[in-house]
Parts: structure tokens; C-alpha cells; sequence
């Protein structure tokens, strides 16, 4: 199976990132490469194995919903690039 | 010996001694990072003012008969993508190159309680991504045993600045050996701890179910009483273990009379380095001769280790990095005219070019029509893995192997090949896919002077085999180089 500059720019797309032609011409062999490599677990059995959710023993973890430190608006927009109103400000929503 | 080389719990004798003052220290570090940083470039921030009024009130304590804490009054560094409030946190991006932590990471706050010295922020592959420390926004990173070598990575900036006296100790994290193989190239000490015994609160995510935060040191017992501190259940991290700690330092015995330790075969790969390959028989050998049982034994599905990886690292990474839309804080594009359009031109502008190489390949691993064949493949294969390692544990107290299969290579070298790039890891990513605590010590150097180091795991929660082994070995080999930077 190779992965052809189609794949790439509908990865790409799926991923909210874009490639000039020029590096979609870079990219794509290395992907390629990289895929081919990665595929080789293909060749492992694994009927009736369970895959893994988490390495540690720990489940569900709760705690008492009670009021503690929150973080403020103010503090939550001082890294904002664009702000109005009191909120994030983006462009034109399509 | 000039102090800036000199090891934590040292300095804090001399300090509690009288026999110099904090100031001394700190300053004697920060001269160091005037001198030499410009070749290395381990700092993308540094902390200097700060430092000082810190080094002055720890001063002013002492003369108070105030008593230190092992780490009050030493200068730390802090790999770049730890959050400190109100100090940048760029994780070596443009994409961050301007955000400022509204709050503290976990283990700073721990930090702090013992009154640390930050010294600054240190440089990294971007976003962690990397095995050279050339992928970041702020340059490469150089090896201080040779400048036209790099220092491993991700962390190659807290390997090289305690490797070249910039810092005393600093925090790394860990995701596929991002801590020990830099630690080995640098020539020092870097570990990484049990999955969940430090909180990744702050930490900024890459593939979350492998990260964990660590230290590096110039010798084990700052290791272990490193990891005292950073150590321990926090409410806001749920993958937090929840158990008590135990005092990682009551682990430095210089005994390994009995221990029983496997040899993987698998990891002694193909194109290892012979000098390489030689220090760690050696070192085996001192363990036989110190006691210890060594034995050459098999995890079949090893071999399969570096490929699951390279699956689930991406993968959880192209998720995790979806929060990067220019948005909330960092980057943005200003010129586009529509959302969809803004996410596009600030990610593909600020993000460099492996760190959209793994979120490409997780984005692919995890899209429609590829799922089962890649990631859930790959959390099976992870599975058989575990029980490899759970099988060997049972028999086994550690295990033992080079940390990287060669010494540091050459700037450039590797850079434009990725897969080349990523064999560097081969060694080192089964601990995090299995989630246990792994050391790289030195072993040695080479003929051409570059340090080699010897990696040691233990089973889940057995730091105590892991430090053991590690402070009894590095007693032995006796490794107390410097680089002639």
C-alpha cells in the first residue's frame, strides 16, 4: 500500500493544516516511508486480544463537586490574540 | 572543582557549612551560562534577576539558622514545555512563542516548597518531538562534549546545560526516551519515573498516556532525592497515582548481591555501535563480579516496540495539539478571512515541519477506514507487549541495555531522514508503552571522548531494583567526566 498526494492533502484537511504542492512533494514519500515501517505490526497475532485503555490500575476517578480555585475571565483572556466583549474574537465563522 | 559542577547534595553542605553562600552558587552558574551557552543553546529564557533575589532571601534564611531543604538554594532549569506562571512557556514553537502560564505546572509548585532556583527555560525538539534537539524554534541545541554533535533529545537542552554546569539538576519529560537519551548523550543521569507517580499538570501534552515528567541529575543520589520531591498524587492529574510514596533516597545501597538481571536481546539492535555494545558488557560484567545474576533473555514482541510507538505517539499527539487553532492563546494568522481558514494558516505557520509530520501520521492512523489497522492495531500489539514485560518481571528484577545504540551524531545528519531519526528511540520506548520507571546512567566514554550510557528498567512501581542497581553500578564505573567546554 502506498500513500499518494491525494491521501496527503485529505489528511491534511483532516488535520487543519495545508502543504504547498512543494511540500506535499516532500512529504508524501517520507509519510510513505514512515507508514511502510509502522505497518509491520500487521504481521503480529493478535485474535482475541484486548487492546489497552489505560497501563495503570486506576478507574473512574471522582471527587465531591464542591466550589474551589477557578481561574478568572481576565486571566483566562491574557493570552488571547483577539478579544471583544469579554470573549475570544475570530473571524467570520463559514 | 568549580561549583557550578558540583552535585545538589553537595552544595547544600557547603552551603549549611558557611563554606559558600547561595549567591556564590547561583552566580557561579549563571557566569557559566554567559560563557558557554552561546555555543550550546540550552537556554531559550533565562531567569538571572530572579535568581538572584532568590539566592539572597535563601542567603539571608541561613544566616538565620534556617535549615536548607535538599533543594533550597539550587539552580534548577526547567525544559520549555513545564508551565511557570507568568514566565513564557514556548515548547520550543512559534505557535507558543508568546504564551505566558497563568499558572504553575504541578512539579513547580513542589519546587518551590523546597526553594529552588529557577535558572530559565530550556530548550527542546518542538512540542518533544524529536530525538536531536534540532527541531525548535530557537536553534539546535549543541552537545557540550562536542558542538558539531547534537545532545540527543527532546530534552537536549536540560541534558546538556547540567552536563555543561548551566544547572545543577533540571526537569525533563519523557514520552519515548526523551529524558534518557539525551541523559546518555550528555553523559549524565536522567530519569524517567512509574507512569503516574508524577503529575502531568502542566505539563504540556503530547501522547498523554506515555508522558511523564523526570529529572536530570549529575549523580543518583540527586536522582532519588530529586524524585522525593516531584513525586506524589495530584487531584488534578485523574492518571495520578493515588498511593504512598515511598523515600526513593532510603534506595541508594551499594548492594546488588542477588539481583537478578535480564539482558533483552532484542534491544542490542542491528548497526549498535561496537564501543557502545563494549561498555554495557562491562558494565555487566561489574555487576557479575559485584553479585548480581545476569542472564540474556527474549521479549519477543520488542522488536514490534519502536513501531507501536510510532503509531500512538502520533496519534494521541495529532489529538492532543488540536487545542493549537489560534484561538485561546499563542499564534495566530491575522490576514485570514474566515475560522476555517484562520485554524489552517496559524497551524500550518506555526507549527514546524516533524512536528506536522506526526500529526499527519496520527491524523492518518486514526481517520476512517485506517483505524483498526493502525491504532487499535497498535493498542493490541501493546497489550502482548505488557505481558512480555509482566512475564520477565516475574523472573527478573531489571533489565538491562545501552540506553541509545550509539554515541551523539552529527548535527545535520540525521535530520532530513525521519525514520533514521526515529530508530534513535529503539531502546528506550517500551518503558513508556508499558508505563515503567527507567534510568540512563553513564557507562563510559568513547574512544573519541562522547559519552555512552547504560539504561536500566524495573517492573511498575519498582523504582527501588531500578535505583539500587543504577547507585550500585555508578559507584562501581566511577564516571566523573566533564566536557572541556
Amino acid at each position: 500500500m502506498r500513500i499518494s498526494s491525494d491521501d496527503v492533502k485529505h489528511v491534511a484537511k483532516l488535520a487543519e493544516l495545508q502543504f504547498s504542492d512543494k511540500e506535499v512533494k516532500k512529504i508524501t514519500p517520507q509519510l510513505d516511508r514512515i507508514l511502510k515501517h509502522i505497518a509491520k505490526i500487521r504481521a503480529v497475532n493478535t485474535d482475541n486480544v484486548e487492546h489497552v485503555s489505560l497501563i495503570i490500575d486506576v478507574k473512574n476517578v471522582f471527587r465531591e463537586d464542591t466550589p474551589a480555585d477557578t481561574v478568572s475571565q481576565e486571566d483566562a483572556l491574557k493570552n488571547a490574540p483577539l478579544e471583544e466583549d469579554d470573549g475570544f474574537k475570530v473571524p467570520r465563522i463559514d | 572543582m568549580r561549583l557550578n559542577h558540583l552535585t545538589a547534595h553537595e552544595l547544600k553542605k557547603k552551603m549549611i557549612d558557611k563554606e559558600v553562600s547561595c549567591r556564590e552558587v547561583v552566580q557561579s552558574v549563571f557566569s557559566r551560562i554567559e560563557e558557554v551557552d552561546g555555543n550550546v543553546n540550552a537556554y531559550i529564557r533565562v531567569e538571572k534577576d530572579s535568581a538572584i533575589k532568590n539566592a539572597d532571601e535563601i542567603d539571608k534564611k541561613i544566616s538565620e539558622g534556617e535549615g536548607l531543604r535538599d533543594f533550597s538554594g539550587i539552580p534548577i532549569g526547567i525544559k520549555d514545555n513545564i508551565c511557570t506562571k507568568e514566565i513564557a512557556t514556548t515548547c520550543a514553537s512559534k505557535i507558543l512563542e508568546n504564551y505566558t502560564p497563568i499558572y504553575n505546572a504541578e512539579v513547580i509548585e513542589r519546587l518551590n516548597q523546597q526553594g529552588y532556583i529557577l535558572t530559565g527555560k530550556l530548550n527542546m525538539d518542538e512540542f518533544a518531538m524529536g530525538s536531536s534537539s534540532e527541531n525548535s524554534f530557537f536553534g539546535p541545541v549543541s552537545n557540550p562534549w562536542d558542538i558539531t554533535r547534537v545532545p540527543g533529545g527532546s530534552s537536549g537542552g536540560p541534558a546538556a546545560s547540567v552536563a555543561a554546569g548551566e544547572a545543577t539538576c533540571s526537569l525533563g519529560s519523557d514520552t519515548g526516551g526523551s529524558i534518557r537519551q539525551p541523559a546518555s548523550l550528555c553523559g549524565v543521569v536522567g530519569f524517567k519515573p512509574t507512569y503516574g507517580m508524577v503529575s502531568r499538570n502542566g505539563l504540556v501534552a503530547f501522547a498523554s498516556s506515555l508522558d511523564q515528567i523526570g529529572p536530570f541529575t549529575r549523580d543518583m543520589e540527586d536522582c532519588a532525592a530529586l524524585l522525593n520531591v516531584v513525586c506524589g498524587h495530584d487531584r488534578h492529574d485523574s492518571t495520578s497515582l493515588d498511593i504512598e510514596k515511598p523515600d526513593y533516597k532510603s534506595f541508594l545501597k551499594d548492594d546488588i548481591r542477588g539481583t537478578k538481571i535480564g539482558v533483552p536481546k532484542e534491544l542490542t539492535v542491528k548497526g549498535i555501535d561496537p564501543e557502545v555494545k563494549n561498555a554495557v558488557d562491562s558494565a555487566l560484567k561489574i555487576a557479575e563480579d559485584m553479585g548480581a545474576e545476569v542472564e540474556e533473555i527474549s521479549l519477543p514482541n520488542l522488536e514490534y516496540a519502536l513501531n507501536v510507538y510510532y503509531i500512538i505517539a502520533p496519534s494521541e499527539a495529532s489529538s492532543n495539539l488540536s487545542r493549537f487553532d489560534g484561538v485561546r492563546y499563542g499564534f495566530r494568522n491575522k490576514d485570514a478571512d474566515t475560522l476555517r481558514n484562520m485554524y489552517r494558516k496559524t497551524r500550518s505557520e506555526g507549527f514546524g515541519d516533524e512536528v506536522k509530520r506526526r500529526i499527519m501520521i496520527g491524523t492518518y492512523c486514526l481517520s476512517a477506514g485506517y483505524y483498526d489497522a493502525y491504532y487499535e492495531k497498535a493498542l493490541k500489539v501493546r497489550t502482548l507487549l505488557i505481558k512480555d514485560f509482566n512475564e520477565t518481571f516475574s523472573k527478573f528484577d531489571v533489565l538491562i541495555s545501552p540506553t541509545s545504540p550509539t554515541t551523539a551524531f552529527k548535527k545535520g545528519e540525521k535530520i532530513d531522514d525521519p525514520m533514521t531519526m526515529y530508530m534513535c528511540d529503539v531502546c528506550t520506548v517500551p518503558a513508556n508503552l508499558a508505563g515503567l520507571p527507567a534510568v540512563s546512567i553513564p557507562a563510559g566514554l568513547s574512544a573519541s571522548k562522547l559519552p555512552i550510557g547504560l539504561h536500566i528498567m524495573g517492573n511498575v512501581l519498582r523504582e527501588d531494583n531500578v535505583i539500587r542497581t543504577a547507585y550500585a553500578l555508578e559507584k562501581a564505573i566511577g564516571f566523573k567526566n566533564f566536557p572541556k567546554i
